[in-house]
This record gives structure tokens, C-alpha cells and sequence, in this order.
């Protein structure tokens, strides 16, 4: 039993053991230790990848590589620091009437399956697997965005249903269509899905099958990353869960769905030797960044804000992934981190905004940094850390993105700079009367957990300050990696 | 020489047992509804008696209204002299293909509408308009079902494309069954069966084709029922020679021709008991579901297709 | 000889396949929707024994029993008691009508010919055929989920693609690996049940399932 199976078997059995009791308090603390102690394993796994380089587990089943301990670690963490945000938050809801002991029970069971779901599909070398855990994690958040039980949240949680089932059901297709051809290379048995083997023996797969496949692959992962014209479901299925549930699927769901999807890309790239698949992630990216920014300024709930600004990230990463660089891969590895942490901080503290206002609508909320300093400025800080002002480290990010955008595709920079004017306009004409405006006469006292918000955004802060050396060459390795074999 | 004079008696048999044909379906449903049902030699005596009978026209009824029966019976005997029926390889079948084939029996429709129309009652033009409806669609779904076999003969001779489905043996091809299906729906409609038009009825609100003949009396209306038969035996026929040809005669020596002849009868038999069944079994639709009805056949036609492109040939 | 006849059942497999799917577009009552659905899942099991039996692949076996208990047996059954439950109205009703939904149909199949053109051209197996016809079926499933506007009619086409997919693995690639099949038969499973609870909610919260109350909530 060595330390991965732990990361792998807590989740799964913590969530096991919270259908039964996970209704008390004692649930929240067992949420909190499972995901601490999640976190300790991640960090130590880390560390192993550190010391001794990639390794693979259980034969070749699962392997642990730089692209994706630091994911690993990542999800570890803002696991443990959404419990600790959800246990106070979670009980306040309770008490007002928003859910039941028999929900919160399906809360924090699935939960913990979520989080498996997510170690499963990071972790794995089976294409299939991936696929796999993927769907399980999509199946164990619909339950839980649908948990308020309003026709609105039940409505949300439908399209999300929907639309993501059927994006992955393409991505299976994509799937078994690479299957079809390295099954011809490398047998048919389990070898012909293992990523390691399929990444060393990239060049000998029929490019036009590949090229097809990444195809669908890219609108069905594509789907789940929120990238436009798929994200139908992200404003509604973020918007309506509980706030905990919207931290982490910002945060983490969508960067697992974008490992995949950039797993993938590197096989295609080795296939075919040339840019097409690439070409075609630009193409998604900056059609999201653009929608994204544009559709910011229309919005009238402060959670549907968020998620746009969520999806236009996710097309800023999706555009660093496919110009394909070196470089461009650095800028995508680095702000898949800070998104992650920021979006979710911001989040925390949407969540307290609302609670305080008992409304998501903007205009009913006002004067923040009034009546919930702590609320007012953290969201104040979070937008302007995700807006991309320096010093935190989604602008570093996003100009090492301008940096290697500027050596391949100029003509891309135009369009970069407007998408992020566009949305920086558009978060701070909404966060700015939120937060300064007068505020008004009834306001709820909430008591307000703002530890994990500020443990993120000061992680952000530092991240955007100095990268420590550890993680620079795990991302320097992660980008050479990604970059395919034999270019 | 001797071709000629076979694809002559053909010719003759088709129109001779035509109203036999007609006769037996009628037997064979009556005996599903527990009656006895008319004797079998029933038809050819309706036939003797109308033309023995002095024909009553409407006062404005036109040269049209006298010639159309004449030019619907011959487009039909015509259409079945084209059509192999024991022999597969007939000098006519040489001369005509599918596609006329669908032209004379559209040439046939044709006159039978304008009569209808032409002495103006509220009954002919109903059943013209109905009957011409459901023609825009069935010709392209029986067109679209023949050509799949076409396609695989490489010609729309219908010699041909028996012989390519005689000489590639017994094998699962899906493109057939679909074109059969299709073929078979389409030959309901044509014919006026049950589900799509009664035979049987004079109700103002379910007739198709009984509603256009409604005004032809005497000598005209017997050409025009044996037209009719001629239609059911031809459409039988085609069906069977088509997708079930084992049996048929390739060469005109004494024995085959036996063997095609009774096989063909067997075959008919068979077919019309499957008819009887069938018209027993269902009901009439009511006429605004017709259209839908021809629509599967022409998508089932249209699958057809697919499938021996995507499936068959392959790449 | 035994190659033989697996492409030729394979060939009437998918032609069957095909047929179904637009059974399934074109049906008007409910219970006569879940029949054909039912029928699929037997076809898959079948077509899944076969390819099993003929290239050898004995883990095939394992799927075939789990196609035909699944998708044959329980999920119809499922869905036919939440209809019951729920009261739904018997009838299906299609956004667009029913005609102009199977001449789509039809387009898509052409078009999912072409696209799987290049990748027939590459593949060795003797039943490559059918990777147009499976992707067709996928395409027709995702026409289904979208001209529908009942809830219960759109998860019956979502499994209808599963079911295509699930053909796509066996009739174009032998099968996926064990652990892969068993892993996207027990989401299916997770999926179908999740639905039901759905049903549940919707119904509980709109007294009805018809989708047009979800929509208005944009």
C-alpha cells in the first residue's frame, strides 16, 4: 500500500462512509481531514516526482509525470481549502432553510467522489480511464448543482446534463477512434489506450484518423471546458449550485477537463506533425476569450459574472495550449494555477457577499467594504487579480502569453488585448457599485471565513512575485512534454 | 423470332390472368372474414357483362373522357409485356427499361386524372387531386428502390438486374431488404390497396381511386377495371422477379419454361395470401397520414441506397 | 470462412442498427419507443456475442450479457415504470415534424459517410464498414435529443447514443479493453439512474415534464 493508493482510495472511501453520517458537523471536519490528509499524500507524491523524476504505478495503469503533479497538488489543496470554506457555510444554509440533513449528506458524499473522480482522471494512463473519470465527475457534481431544488437550480442542472453528456459522449467517440488506429500498432489489448506508450509511438498513427479524432475530442472535452460555442451549461450550472460546489468546478473540473483535452493534443501533434490541432484550440480560445468578455458586460447575477470570467480564462489557457510553444505552454501551465486559485477565492467570496445580501442579483447588492470590509475587499482584490493587474500572477501569465503570441502568430495579440480590455471593462463596471456603492438597510450578519480566500490570493500574489525553482522546471518540463514527440 | 412470339404470349398471360388474380385476393380475403367469397372465374364475368352493357356518358364529357380507357388499357398491357415474367431475358425488356416502365404507368395516372376532371363533378376532381398527391410521391420512392438494384447491375434493364441478383448468390445484402420494403409500400399505394385506398369502398371520404371512374359506365369502365387487375398482377410480379427471381427461365427450352412458369404461379400465391393477410390485417389510414406513409417508404428507399454504397461497395 | 460470415453480420447488424435509429426518430407513442429501444440493446448484445465468437475476443462475451441485461431489459423497464409513475402523456412530442426530422435524418447519414471516409480508407478490420453507419447513428441519436421535447424522450436519446457508441467500440475496433467497457457500462448505468432521480425533481417541481418550463428559465 504505498502513498498513492491512499490519494486515490480516501476520497473513495470517505465518500462511502458520508451517505451514512454526512449530515452533522462531524460530517464538515471529516470532510476537512480527508481532504488535508489528501493534500499531505499530493505533497508528498510531489515530492517523489521531485527527487526521483516520472513514475508509473500499478504496472502501467497510472503515472505521475510534471505535468501532472502539480495539477494533483493543486486539486489536493483547493480541495482542503473549499472544505474548510464549505463547513461554516454548508451549516449557515442549513440553517437557513436552503438545504436539508438528508442533502447535505448527498453533499458531502458526493463531494469526496468528485474529488476522486478528479484524482482518477489526473492520475491515470488509460485514455479510457480518463474518459472514465471524467463522466464521474460530471455525474457526481450534477446531483449537487441541482441541490437548492428551485426550478432554476433543477433547470441549470439539466442543461449541464445534457449538453456536457452528450459533448462526452463525442469525446468517447473521439476516443475509441484513436483506439481504431493504435490498436493496429500496439495490439488490442490495454497497451493500445496507455498514454506513455501511445506519446513514444506517436509517429506511427494514421494522421487521418488522428486528426479526425482530435476533432471530436476537441468539442467534447472542449465541451466541458466551457470553451464557446459548448458553454451553455457553465453561467447556469455555476451559477445556481452551492457556492462551494461553483469554487470547485471553476477551479478544478474545468482544468482536468483541459488536461485531457491538451493530453490528447500532444498525441495528435506527434501523429501528425502538423498544426491543426493547434490551429484549432486558437481558433476555440479566442472565440471564448472574445464571447466571454463581451457577454461579461450583460450580466445581472454576480455567480453567472464570475463563471463567464471563468470561461474566458479557460479560453486565454485554451489559446496558450495551442499555440503549442515552449513558452506559450509555460504562460498555460502557470495561469491553469492562479485561475484555479483566484477563481475559487473569488468565489469564497461571492458566496459570503451573497449570504450577507441574500440576493446574487448586482444590483441588490452594494456598499460591500461598508458593512463586510472583509467581504468588500476580497472581492475588490480577487477581480483585480483576475483581471490581470500585476503584481499577481495571472498577469505574469498573461504576458508570457503576449510574449510567445508575439513571436508565432502576431495578428493574435490584437485580438488578446481586446478580449482582456473588453473583460476587465466589464468585471469592474459591475464589482465597482458592488462593492462602493451606498448599501442598503437590511443586511444579514454572516460570519465570515475569509482565511482560505486570503491564503489564495496571497498564493496568487506570490506566484505572480517569484516562481519558486521547483515548480519553473516542472512547468519547463511539462511544456517541452506537451510540445509532442519528435519536434 | 421466337423471343417475340414468347414475350407475345407473355403479354397475353399477364392480361388473361389478371382478373383471375384479382379474383383469388378477393377469395382469400373473404375466407379471412369467415364468408365464402365470389367463385374465382367471378371477375372475368363482371368483365363479359360491362362490356356487354351500352355505356351512359355525361352530357359535357369530352374525346378525352371516350379515349382514356383505350389509352389506360394499352399503357398497361404494354407495362406488362415489358416486365419479365417467366423468360428474363424478353426483346422488349431489351427495348424498354425500368424507367419507362414508371413512365407508361404514369402515362396511365395521367389519363385517368384528366377524366376524372373532365366531366367536372365534385368527385373526380377529388380523387384526381388525391390520386395525383400521392403519385408526386411514390414515383421517386419507386424510382429511388429500383435504382438500388440498378445500381448494383450497373443498368435500370431489368434483365440485367435480375441476372445480378441470380448470379451473386445467397447473401445478406441489407440494401435489398430495404429496397424490398420500400418497393413493397410504394406497390400498396400504386395499387390502391389497403392501408392506402379501399378497393371495396364507395364512401365519399375514403376513396382514391374508385372516386375517379365513379362516372364511367359500360365497355370503359370494364377497360379501366381490367387495367386496374392488370396493375396488381404487374406490380405482384415486378416485386417478385425483382428481389426473389430463383426459378425464372434464362434460356426458352421446354423444361424451364415449365419450371418458371409454375414457380412464378407459386410465388404469386404466396404473395397473395401475404396481401390478404396484410389487408385484413390493417386498417385503412385516414388520407393526411398518406404522405407520411410514402415519406418512410422513400426514406426506407433512401437507406437502401446508403447502405449498399456505405456497407457494400465499401471504399 | 468465419471472417465471411462476421462481415456479413456485422453489415446486417449496422443496416439494422440504422433502422432502428429512425424507428426510434419517427415513433409517436412512448411504449412502442421504449420497445424499439429495447430492441437495440438486444441487437448490440447479439452483434457483441458474435464478434466475440468470430475474432476471438472472449471479453466480448462479458459485454454482450451486460448490453442485453442493461440496455435490453432494465433501463426499458425503468423508464416505462417512470412513465407510468409520473403520469406522463403517452404521446411523443416532436418539435419538428416528423417527415422533415427523418429527411434530416437522412442528410446526416450522408454526411457522416463522408466524413468517415479517410478513416475507412486506414483500417484494417473487416468490418470497417460500418464506421460510417455507427457515426451516423450517433448523429441520429444527437438529432433525436434535439427535436424532442419531452424529458423522457431525450434521455432515450442520449442512450440511443450511448448504444451507437457502444457499436462504434465493438463493430469498429473489436471492443475496447475490458476495464474501459465495464467503466462506460457502469457511467451509463449511474447516468440512467441519475435521470430517474431527475425525472423525479422535474416533475415535482414543474407537475410536468415537458421541457418548455426548463427553457423558460433563461
Amino acid at each position: 500500500m504505498n502513498l498513492f493508493d491512499v490519494l486515490l482510495l480516501t476520497p473513495l472511501i470517505v465518500g462511502a462512509i458520508m451517505t451514512f453520517m454526512g449530515h452533522g458537523r462531524i460530517a464538515a471536519a471529516l470532510n476537512i481531514a480527508a481532504s488535508a490528509v489528501t493534500l499531505a499524500v499530493a505533497l508528498g507524491l510531489a515530492y517523489q516526482v521531485l527527487e526521483h523524476g516520472a513514475f508509473t504505478a500499478h504496472g502501467q495503469a497510472f503515472f505521475l509525470d510534471a505535468y501532472n503533479v502539480f495539477l494533483v497538488s493543486l486539486t489536493a489543496f483547493v480541495a482542503t481549502t473549499t472544505a474548510v470554506f464549505s463547513a461554516p457555510y454548508m451549516l449557515h444554509e442549513q440553517a437557513i432553510g436552503r438545504v436539508t440533513a438528508k442533502r447535505l449528506r448527498l453533499y458531502h458524499a458526493m463531494y469526496q467522489l468528485f474529488v476522486f473522480g478528479m484524482y482518477l482522471g489526473l492520475t491515470t494512463n488509460n485514455l479510457g480511464v480518463l474518459w472514465i473519470a471524467l463522466e464521474l465527475a460530471t455525474l457526481a457534481t450534477v446531483l449537487l448543482v441541482s441541490l437548492y431544488r428551485t426550478p432554476a437550480a433543477i433547470a441549470a442542472a439539466w442543461k449541464y446534463f445534457i449538453v456536457c453528456g452528450v459533448g462526452i459522449a463525442l469525446a468517447l467517440f473521439g476516443t475509441i477512434l484513436i483506439f481504431s488506429t493504435s490498436s493496429e500498432v500496439l495490439g488490442h489489448g490495454n497497451a493500445a489506450l496507455t498514454w506513455t506508450l501511445l506519446y513514444e509511438q506517436a509517429g506511427q498513427l494514421a494522421p487521418g484518423v488522428m486528426t479526425i479524432a482530435f476533432m471530436f475530442l476537441m468539442v467534447g472535452y472542449g465541451t466541458k471546458v466551457g470553451l464557446v460555442p459548448m458553454h451553455t451549461w457553465l453561467p447556469d450550472a455555476h451559477g445556481e449550485g452551492p457556492t462551494p460546489i461553483s469554487a470547485v468546478l471553476s477551479g478544478l473540473l474545468l482544468n482536468v477537463a483541459l488536461y485531457a483535452l491538451v493530453r490528447c493534443k500532444a498525441l495528435v501533434d506527434g501523429a501528425t506533425q502538423g498544426g491543426l490541432a493547434g490551429e484549432l484550440m486558437m481558433g476555440f480560445g479566442l472565440l471564448s476569450l472574445l464571447v466571454a468578455a463581451l457577454a461579461l458586460h450583460r450580466q445581472r447575477d454576480i455567480k453567472r459574472l464570475f463563471s463567464f470570467s471563468s470561461i474566458e480564462h479557460m479560453g486565454l489557457m485554451t489559446l496558450a495550449f495551442g499555440i503549442g510553444t515552449p513558452l506559450a505552454n509555460f504562460a498555460g501551465l502557470l495561469h491553469m494555477t492562479v485561475h484555479s486559485l483566484v477563481k475559487s477565492g473569488i468565489f469564497f467570496t461571492v458566496g459570503h457577499a451573497a449570504q450577507a445580501m441574500g440576493t446574487q442579483q448586482m444590483i441588490n447588492i452594494r456598499g460591500l467594504v461598508r458593512h463586510h470590509p472583509g467581504i468588500g475587499w476580497g472581492l475588490l482584490i480577487g477581480t483585480v487579480a483576475i483581471a490581470g493587474f500585476p503584481p499577481f500572477g495571472v498577469f505574469t501569465s498573461e504576458f508570457l502569453l503576449f510574449t510567445a503570441a508575439l513571436h508565432t502568430h502576431p495578428w493574435t495579440v490584437v485580438l488578446l488585448l481586446l478580449g482582456l480590455v473588453l473583460a476587465f471593462a466589464g468585471l469592474f463596471r459591475h464589482v465597482q457599485p458592488m462593492a462602493f456603492g451606498t448599501p442598503p438597510e437590511q443586511v444579514n450578519a454572516v460570519r465570515v471565513n475569509m482565511l482560505p480566500v486570503y491564503l489564495h490570493f496571497g498564493l496568487a500574489l506570490w506566484l505572480g512575485l517569484a516562481i519558486p525553482g521547483f515548480l519553473a522546471d516542472w512547468y519547463q518540463t511539462a511544456a517541452t512534454l506537451l510540445q509532442g514527440a519528435g519536434r | 423470332m421466337n423471343l417475340w412470339l414468347w414475350n407475345l404470349a407473355e403479354a397475353l398471360l399477364m392480361v388473361g390472368l389478371a382478373p383471375l388474380a384479382t379474383a383469388v385476393v378477393k377469395r382469400f380475403k373473404a375466407r379471412l372474414q369467415n364468408r365464402r367469397g365470389p367463385p374465382l372465374l367471378q371477375s372475368y364475368r363482371d368483365l363479359a357483362k360491362l362490356f356487354a352493357k351500352q355505356p351512359v356518358l355525361a352530357e359535357h364529357a369530352s374525346w378525352v373522357f371516350r379515349t382514356a380507357p383505350y389509352v389506360i388499357f394499352a399503357a398497361t398491357a404494354l407495362a406488362a409485356a415489358i416486365v419479365p415474367v417467366i423468360l428474363v431475358a424478353m426483346p422488349l425488356t431489351a427495348a424498354a427499361d425500368v424507367i419507362a416502365l414508371v413512365a407508361l404507368l404514369a402515362l396511365a395516372r395521367f389519363f385517368t386524372a384528366l377524366a376524372a376532371m373532365d366531366v367536372g363533378t365534385a368527385f373526380g376532381g377529388m380523387g384526381a387531386s388525391r390520386e395525383m398527391t400521392f403519385a408526386a410521391l411514390t414515383e421517386p420512392a419507386m424510382l429511388m428502390s429500383i435504382f438500388v438494384l440498378s445500381i448494383a447491375a450497373h443498368s435500370t434493364n431489368m434483365t440485367a438486374m435480375i441476372d445480378t441478383v441470380l448470379n451473386s448468390g445467397l447473401s445478406l445484402r441489407p440494401s435489398l431488404a430495404f429496397a424490398l420494403a420500400a418497393l413493397v409500400l410504394v406497390a400498396i399505394a400504386e395499387t390502391g390497396r389497403i392501408p392506402v385506398d379501399n378497393p371495396a369502398t364507395h364512401l365519399e371520404l375514403t376513396m382514391v381511386h374508385e372516386a375517379m371512374i365513379l362516372e364511367y359506365s359500360g365497355r370503359y369502365l370494364a377497360l379501366i377495371e381490367w387495367a386496374n387487375q392488370i396493375k396488381l398482377l404487374l406490380f405482384a410480379t415486378l416485386l417478385l422477379n425483382l428481389f426473389f427471381p430463383w426459378g425464372m427461365a434464362q434460356t426458352a427450352d421446354a423444361v424451364s419454361l415449365l419450371i418458371a412458369a409454375a414457380s412464378w404461379l407459386g410465388k404469386l400465391l404466396v404473395l397473395f395470401v401475404l396481401l390478404a393477410l396484410f389487408e385484413t390485417w390493417m386498417a385503412k389510414m385516414r388520407i393526411f397520414r398518406v404522405p407520411e406513409y410514402l415519406g418512410l417508404a422513400f426514406l426506407l428507399a433512401i437507406l437502401g441506397m446508403l447502405s449498399h454504397y456505405i456497407l457494400e461497395v465499401g471504399v | 470462412m468465419r471472417s465471411e460470415l462476421l462481415q456479413q453480420w456485422v453489415v446486417v447488424a449496422a443496416a439494422a442498427m440504422l433502422l432502428i435509429m429512425f424507428a426510434l426518430l419517427a415513433q409517436r407513442h412512448m411504449r412502442a419507443l421504449l420497445r424499439w429501444f429495447a430492441l437495440q440493446g438486444v441487437l448490440l448484445a447479439l452483434t457483441s456475442a458474435l464478434v466475440a465468437f468470430v475474432a476471438g475476443v472472449p471479453e466480448l462475451y462479458v459485454s454482450a450479457l451486460l448490453a442485453l441485461l442493461l440496455k435490453g431489459m432494465v433501463l426499458p423497464w425503468l423508464l416505462w415504470r417512470i412513465v407510468l409513475r409520473l403520469g406522463v402523456h403517452r404521446e411523443v412530442e416532436p418539435l419538428v415534424n416528423i417527415s422533415v426530422t427523418l429527411l434530416i435524418g437522412a442528410a446526416l447519414v450522408l454526411f457522416a459517410f463522408y466524413v468517415s471516409l479517410p478513416i475507412e480508407k486506414l483500417s484494417q478490420l473487416v468490418t470497417r464498414n460500418t464506421i460510417a453507419i455507427a457515426l451516423a447513428c450517433v448523429l441520429l441519436s444527437m438529432l433525436m435529443m434535439i427535436t424532442r421535447r419531452k424529458a423522457i424522450t431525450q434521455v432515450v436519446g442520449f442512450l440511443a447514443m450511448e448504444n451507437a457508441l457502444f457499436f462504434t467500440a465493438t463493430a469498429a475496433t473489436y471492443g475496447m479493453p475490458l476495464v474501459v467497457e465495464m467503466g462506460v457500462a457502469f457511467d451509463v448505468l449511474i447516468a440512467a439512474l441519475i435521470f430517474g432521480l431527475f425525472f423525479f425533481h422535474i416533475h415535482r417541481t414543474f407537475d410536468s415534464l415537458d421541457l418548455e418550463h426548463l427553457e423558460e428559465r433563461q
